[in-house]
């Protein structure tokens, strides 16, 4: 998509300050456009999941026996009486100001749930990314610069593993080996029974808020309940982080001035962490974001296996509820939150990088 | 002449012969990678497990002994036995024909389905191209799984709709690939050559465009079943997949969950299957990769 305006001033009377400028708000321009329709898109998919697949919306609220004036009455309050881009702008209005209806399993505005639920989610995925950037990143650079030795070899392997295991399985293996037989960790759920409800919520991560009320003891039982899940998670990051870590890798030792500095005499360690690694930097910000915002995503399953009382867990008790509002309310919070995450990551590529200007 | 030296031969006579000969090089050339020897072995043992299973399986996939239940790994349940009694090797042997129907079926989906839109996008560019791109971009930044989710929860439970929900979600990619190949070829010589004839848009597209993406599709195809059985899986796993007594991998690891901590094998073996099968797909997919599109390698 090309906004950029058809001037018939020569370029060389503008000087190229000013070129690069009209350039970058062209590009902002066609940037907030898609990332616009990116979002209208997702409000449209979720309207259409909502309003148009279920063969009767009404008849899912006031059941089979309603009599018709019952119905009638549903269906305009529901709105559903009129045509249907005139319901689009109505979800669309309701979505913008927070109205994402009520959960019938909870019985508590959507827009409440989640945001007690959110940080959960947050936390989880957060710690898992940091585990997977710690160690991805610093494994991912050793298989470059020893391409074909067994770390290369393990990368591979973990990074085709990756690829291939089902995240809730490996949650389920990692709780009865490290929960059960070790005793090494906390089993499902956030804190233990007797934990719960003692620290008062302030941003909503445990971790943060037993730190604040100074209550050390919940802090590391948090820790404890919080470091499987979050290893499981960081463990599919890893593999994807270092894949891609060591083929950025793999192409800058192949450079020529990475030849020069070693024909220069450069030690080994500078001229990998310096001369290669720092022009990596802004692609591997790329990646990270993307794997942060695909955790945010794997989390839906984890949660479900930990008991983890996240979004996750929240949208697979509302489908299995047939909590409509709390599926598609989940689905629209993640959803952006993913697209949000990936565009973020796409611009902070294009800022760093002087090469993608 | 031998049947090699045939299908070698520099001047094929016939079509036939160009197309077995050409088959037949890249058959030789997978041979050459170990891993991509392991994936095909693998994905052959899957369909001949699919086929043969009423003969391999020792017991039935339903069949329950209530007696027997929740017996560990022996000489007679290889795998152990489930909260029912029913053999797990069993139920994991039938459940290789439900795994290979949804991936079978999703590819047959989306694949066609994003090979049309992409062709059709890059064939005509222009406005038709900005639309249909843009359509496309949409759903591939969503978040897959969440979306398939999503579209089950609306479609209602139930493998039929697990498969829709999967190939909706999944067909965005095979769009670009073709938007990307089509635009390379729609400038060819041959293909004004047909246009010359008199040959309409949708010859064009069918007859000439859309055979010369499927090596790069075969591919992508290939290396994105890992991801549709890891999905397929994981709507099981929430219920919303296979419905019991279905024996669907994800499913069955779904009923283990509660027995986790005392009988490990009832949601471990399963998985073990997942990981195998999906790993098949990877390795054959890097392999094909290597032959059909060397240019994209790594990435």
């Amino acid at each position: 998509m090309s906004l950029e305006p058809q001037t018939t001033i020569s370029p060389a009377s503008i000087s190229p300050t000013k070129r690069r400028w009209g350039r970058g708000i062209s590009a902002i321009l066609g940037f907030a456009a898609t990332v616009f329709l990116t979002f209208l898109g997702l409000l449209a998919i979720t309207f259409f999941i909502g309003r148009v697949i279920p063969i009767d919306p009404v008849l899912a609220v006031v059941g089979d026996r309603a009599s018709k004036a019952v119905y009638e009455a549903a269906r305009a309050s529901m709105g559903l009486d009129q045509p249907l881009y005139i319901q689009f702008v109505q979800y669309v209005g309701n979505v913008l100001s927070g109205n994402f209806g009520m959960s019938v399993s909870t019985g508590r505005p959507v827009i409440d749930d989640i945001s007690r639920f959110f940080p959960a989610t947050l936390e989880m995925a957060t710690i898992g990314i940091i585990i997977g950037v710690i160690i991805g990143v610093p494994l991912g650079v050793l298989a470059a610069s020893r391409q074909g030795s067994w770390v290369d070899q393990i990368i591979r392997v973990v990074g085709l593993l990756g690829y291939s295991m089902p995240a809730f399985w490996l949650g389920l293996v990692g709780l009865a080996l490290f929960y059960a037989k070790l005793r090494w960790v906390g089993g499902p759920g956030r804190l233990d029974v007797f934990y719960d409800g003692l620290v008062s919520p302030v941003t909503g991560l445990i971790l943060v808020d037993s730190l604040i009320a100074g209550e050390y003891e919940i802090f590391w039982n948090a820790v404890s309940h919080l470091i499987l899940p979050a290893s499981v998670l960081g463990f599919f990051s890893l593999a994807y982080i270092a894949r891609m870590t060591r083929s950025f890798m793999l192409d800058q030792l192949n450079q020529e001035f990475v030849t020069t500095a070693r024909v220069k005499g450069v030690p080994e360690r500078i001229v990998i962490w310096r001369h290669a690694f720092n022009p990596i930097r802004v692609p591997l910000i790329t990646v990270i974001g993307l794997s942060y915002a695909g955790l945010l995503e794997g989390s839906v399953m984890i949660e479900t296996v930990f008991s983890w009382p996240g979004i996750g867990n929240y949208l697979t008790t509302g489908l299995l509820n047939a909590d409509m509002n709390a599926v598609l309310g989940s689905t629209l919070v993640i959803g952006a939150v993913f697209i949000f995450i990936n565009k973020i990551s796409d611009v902070l590529y294009r800022v760093l990088d002087p090469r993608a200007r | 002449m031998t049947t090699r030296d045939w299908l070698l031969e520099d001047s094929p006579s016939s079509r036939f012969q160009a197309n077995a000969g050409r088959a037949y090089r890249v058959f030789t050339a997978l041979l050459r990678n170990p891993l991509s020897v392991v994936g095909g072995v693998i994905i052959l043992v899957l369909i001949l497990t699919a086929i043969f299973a009423p003969w391999i399986a020792p017991y039935s996939a339903v069949g329950q002994d209530l007696a027997n239940r929740l017996a560990p790994p022996s000489g007679t349940h290889w795998m152990g036995t489930d909260e029912l009694g029913r053999d797990i090797f069993s139920r994991v042997i039938w459940g290789s024909q439900i795994t290979l129907t949804i991936v079978g079926l999703v590819a047959l989906i989306s694949a066609p389905l994003g090979l049309l839109i992409g062709a059709i996008a890059g064939y005509f560019g222009g406005w038709v191209d900005r639309i249909l791109m843009g359509f496309t971009d949409i759903f591939l930044s969503m978040p897959k799984l969440i979306l398939a989710l999503a579209f089950v929860a609306a479609l209602g439970p139930g493998i039929n709709n697990a498969i829709i929900a999967i190939a909706i979600t999944s067909w965005p990619a095979y769009a670009r690939i073709a938007r990307a190949e089509t635009m390379t070829i729609r400038h060819a010589e041959f293909i004004s050559a047909v246009r010359l004839q008199g040959a309409g848009p949708i010859r064009i597209i069918v007859q000439h465009i859309l055979p010369l993406c499927t090596s790069s599709m075969i591919v992508r195809v290939t290396l994105d079943m890992a991801g549709v059985i890891l999905t397929a899986a994981g709507l099981g796993f929430i219920g919303l997949g296979a419905q019991p007594p279905l024996p669907e991998w994800g499913a069955m690891i779904s009923r283990g969950r509660t027995f986790i901590l005392d009988q490990w094998w009832v949601a471990t073996m399963p998985g073990f299957a997942i990981i195998i099968v999906s790993l098949g797909f990877c390795f054959l997919g890097d392999g094909l990769r290597d032959v059909l599109d060397p240019k994209s390698e790594g990435k």
